[in-house]
């Protein structure tokens, strides 16, 4: 049961970074002709990583307690990209790669999505006795 | 909410993209218009575009998550048209003699309109703006599947 909780949880944050990043991603295609615009994104798996790996924990002082969990998804680290190759007006934004990058983080969120769908499935079949 | 958002990025790049083709077809519909308004020979013209802070796309979005002290996204933002800018480029001159408007040479101002130079220009427009468009469907996919989580 516990398992089935940790999964809800660690899909519940992939989801929510692979929007964040999505917002990005979406930002830098609609920039892809500003002059001066810099291309943006964060390094989604140390992001994940430090959303649910890290967590900072409550301290159980008394054998009732349940093990508390804090992961934290304030803190992710927007970087700029680095072009293969500068445009003549400041631009970095490379507009191939950014769109198959967002189709990509497009299908990973709907694939979260799905397994999200199927834990809490499997959680409401564990609570009601039957599929 | 961040998927919300995706509209408003995509949706002010479209509103950008189209403004830009409009220039371009107005240049393209002027490209032998010797006078204009003013008397002087149609100036081509471009946009510029300039990045827009995400909380600016739609002022309420600022005010609500404000108000419930939800962080403000950072790092994602949309476009708008900061100006639109007259070439300064030389008019073309033609040896039209018996034109109304040609000088005492007999020379006729025309635009500065580069048909050429517009082409490629609405190309690239066009191909952004299916990119945005892209990104609007990608999106709606997105919130469906998000809706039916646990369905």
């Amino acid at each position: 049961m516990n398992s089935i909780n940790d999964k809800i949880d660690a899909y519940g944050a992939s989801l929510k970074l692979r929007a964040q990043r999505q917002q990005l991603l979406a930002s830098n295609i609609a920039n892809a002709d500003t002059p001066g615009y810099k291309a943006v994104d964060f390094d989604f798996a140390a992001a994940l990583n430090r959303a649910t790996v890290s967590r900072l924990g409550l301290a159980n002082t008394r054998s009732g307690h349940l093990p508390g969990r804090g992961g934290s998804l304030a803190g992710v680290d927007i970087k700029y990209r680095i072009p293969a190759q500068d445009a003549i007006d400041g631009n970095t934004v490379e507009i191939d790669r950014e769109v198959s990058l967002f189709t990509q983080n497009a299908l990973a969120y709907q694939a979260r999505a799905q397994f999200l769908g199927d834990a809490i499935r499997q959680m409401r079949t564990a609570i009601t006795g039957q599929g | 909410m961040g998927m919300f958002s995706l509209f408003d990025i995509a949706g002010s790049a479209m509103t950008a993209q189209s403004q830009r083709l409009s220039t371009i077809a107005s240049n393209l519909a002027n490209v032998d218009s010797s006078t204009s308004a003013d008397g002087r020979p149609y100036r081509s013209r471009q946009v510029v575009f300039q990045v827009q802070a995400l909380q600016d796309l739609r002022p309420s979005r600022r005010v609500a998550a404000g108000a419930i002290g939800l962080p403000q996204p950072e790092g994602a933002a949309g476009v708008r048209v900061a100006r639109v800018v007259e070439s300064e480029a030389p008019f073309r001159k033609v040896y039209q003699p018996g034109h109304p408007q040609a000088d005492a040479n007999g020379m006729v101002t025309y635009p500065n309109v580069d048909p050429v130079e517009e082409m490629t220009n609405m190309i690239a427009a066009s191909r952004a703006y299916q990119f945005n468009a892209e990104v609007v469907n990608t999106s709606r996919t997105l919130l469906q599947r998000t809706l039916e989580i646990g369905r």
